[in-house]
């Protein structure tokens, strides 16, 4: 179990003031580049020194500012997965994983390296270079590497940078096998979403060197607690509204959105009248052809753009509404020329600005 | 073609070799202690190693004169354990030839180490080695082939130190006249025909030693 509470104050005006707890399992911190988290990493590993702050790994104080400790990364018990890797280039892989276990007896040495590099399926190329090796085994020998050492906590720095959408798939199945089997805390960086949401146990959302916001990736991904962490989630259409009516016995509302009206449900603490902005997931808006007038609820828009996927089409229409519905959904009304828009009103929620 | 006198190139090779080792042993904690350490003193030493660069060879074999002189402690105590003087000896035109290459050849480690990416130091670190196995094994490894070829730059600079040569091991033909005092010596002498062959033979040496170290000095993207 690691805690930490790190402040580091850089002279070009950015500051990183986070606090947080990882447990068992993934713990995400997802950001955007440039937001402190890798630099959270290298505090907890050690390579860079707090301003203030304490982190604590297990029982194990790993630095406090108060009373001055700020132990060596030898001694940490952290094993960090590199952007790149970081094979050391002029060994072999064998050599790269005997390097963590240098201190045990020969027999043990190669036993512990032996059964590792099989259970990571990268028992063929042991004897190569890192520049032989594919990406795919680049990683895995670099995670082998890592546990070997027995670490106490795993710290992983963008992991599928550059990989494929197969190796991608294949990082995220070898990380959920050492949660499982090696019960050891993993801290991952990321900013894909879809990565935290796949892997991750936990999330924090990093912003300009704060959290700004922490709970389960699903939850915080599903209920983002500001406009500005929706936009940088990038899944959701905001919208700018204005309250007509609301109705709490029946849970519903009335919305204007630019020229059109819609449904909402009821929004407690807000008035009519009120200036607000709608968040509204792309799945939740559907789409039909337009034949003649509209009905409730729908708004007549332009078409932009479409994208097309292997199972979804995205639709972008004019103010910046987007839409995501299955391909079958697509190829029933793709020929239309105009398009009726319509919301779930249960899924038109309200953030703050 | 008259009959050349091959002791000179042999002592200088001979020289140069011990003198590049020398180098090395003295040159690589040096630059390892200028790239990962801070001291006290840090920039004297740096200064220090870069001033035998710009110093005229003749006031570098004076300091060494007066430092390793029969009447000096150092080169006292050197004669109490040799039985014999240190100065007007081969072994002065080592002392000579270290001087004249280290500070190369720390300025070009220190290079070398600064230019391994730290990744690598920082994973191993991770991984529980001190730092003195890191260094070893990682860091040191990484950097081999600059330091090779800087090694090899050293090397040729050993062979034709002329002025601190002559300063401190003298110009006794047969005991401690390297290559480059006996080509002025035969020029002096008037031994055209001595002079262009020793000149050739250690021009081609060096023109050997520079493409070994192009060879060894990994091409950069611009």
């Amino acid at each position: 179990m690691l805690s930490a509470k790190i402040k580091k104050v850089f002279p070009g005006g950015f500051t990183l003031d986070v606090a947080f707890e990882a447990a068992d399992g993934v713990t995400v911190l997802f950001g955007p580049s440039g937001s402190g988290k890798t630099l959270t990493l290298d505090s907890i590993a050690g390579f860079v020194r707090p301003d203030e702050g304490r982190i604590l790994l297990d029982d194990a104080i790993l630095y406090d500012g108060a009373a001055g400790v700020q132990i060596p990364p030898q001694t940490r018990h952290c094993g960090y997965v590199f952007q790149n890797y970081a094979l050391f280039p002029h060994m072999t892989l064998r050599e790269n994983l005997e390097f963590a276990v240098r201190a045990r007896k020969n027999l043990d040495r190669h036993k512990r390296v032996t059964e590792m590099l099989e259970r990571f399926q990268i028992a063929e190329v042991a004897s190569r270079l890192p520049h032989a090796l594919s990406g795919g085994q680049k990683q895995r020998g670099s995670i082998a590497r890592a546990l070997l050492a027995e670490p106490r906590l795993v710290l992983l720095d963008e992991p599928a940078q550059g990989l494929d959408a197969m190796l991608r798939q294949e990082l995220y199945s070898v990380l959920r096998e050492v949660v499982r089997d090696f019960r050891t805390p993993i801290l991952l960086v990321t900013h894909d979403l879809e990565e935290a949401m796949e892997v991750g146990h936990a999330m924090h959302v990093y912003r300009e060197g704060r959290i700004v916001q922490s709970g389960t990736p699903t939850g915080v991904a599903g209920m983002p607690a500001s406009a500005a962490i929706a936009r940088q989630l990038g899944i959701y259409n905001l919208l700018e509204a204005e309250i007509l009516a609301l109705d709490p016995g029946r849970n519903t509302s009335r919305l204007r959105v630019g020229e059109f009206e819609v449904a909402g449900s009821y929004y407690p603490g807000h008035l009519i009248g009120d200036r607000v902005l709608l968040c509204v997931h792309p799945a939740a808006v559907s789409v039909h052809a337009r034949n003649g007038s509209l009905r409730a609820n729908q708004m007549a828009l332009e078409l932009e753009h479409v994208a097309e996927g292997p199972h979804r089409a995205r639709l972008w229409f004019a103010g910046g509404i987007r839409a995501e519905i299955t391909r079958v959904e697509w190829s029933s009304i793709e020929k239309a020329g105009e398009f009726a828009v319509e919301m779930a009103p249960h899924a038109v929620r309200l953030i703050k600005g | 073609m008259p009959a050349i006198d091959w002791f000179p190139l042999w002592l200088s090779l001979r020289v140069a070799l011990l003198a590049t080792l020398a180098a090395a042993a003295i040159g690589i904690p040096a630059a390892y202690a200028l790239v990962n350490r801070e001291f006290r003193g840090k920039e004297i030493v740096d200064a220090a190693t870069t001033l035998p660069l710009v110093l005229p060879p003749t006031v570098l074999g004076y300091y060494l004169l007066v430092v390793l002189g029969r009447n000096s402690w150092l080169g006292g105590v050197y004669e109490w354990i040799a039985g014999e003087p240190l100065v007007f000896s081969w072994q002065a035109a080592v002392v000579a030839a270290v001087l004249h290459s280290a500070p190369l050849l720390i300025k070009s480690t220190r290079a070398a180490l600064e230019s391994v990416d730290h990744v690598y130091e920082r994973a191993a670190r991770t991984l529980g080695a001190p730092e003195l196995e890191v260094f070893l094994r990682v860091t040191l490894p990484l950097a081999r082939r600059p330091i090779l070829a800087a090694a090899a730059l050293a090397f040729a600079r050993s062979l034709g130190d002329f002025g601190v040569t002559i300063m401190l091991a003298g110009n006794i033909p047969g005991h401690t006249q390297t290559v480059a005092v006996a080509i002025y010596d035969a020029v002096e002498a008037g031994e055209g025909a001595t002079a262009r062959v020793l000149v050739i033979v250690v021009s081609l040496l060096a023109v050997a030693l520079l493409s070994l170290a192009n060879r060894l000095t990994p091409r950069r993207a611009l």
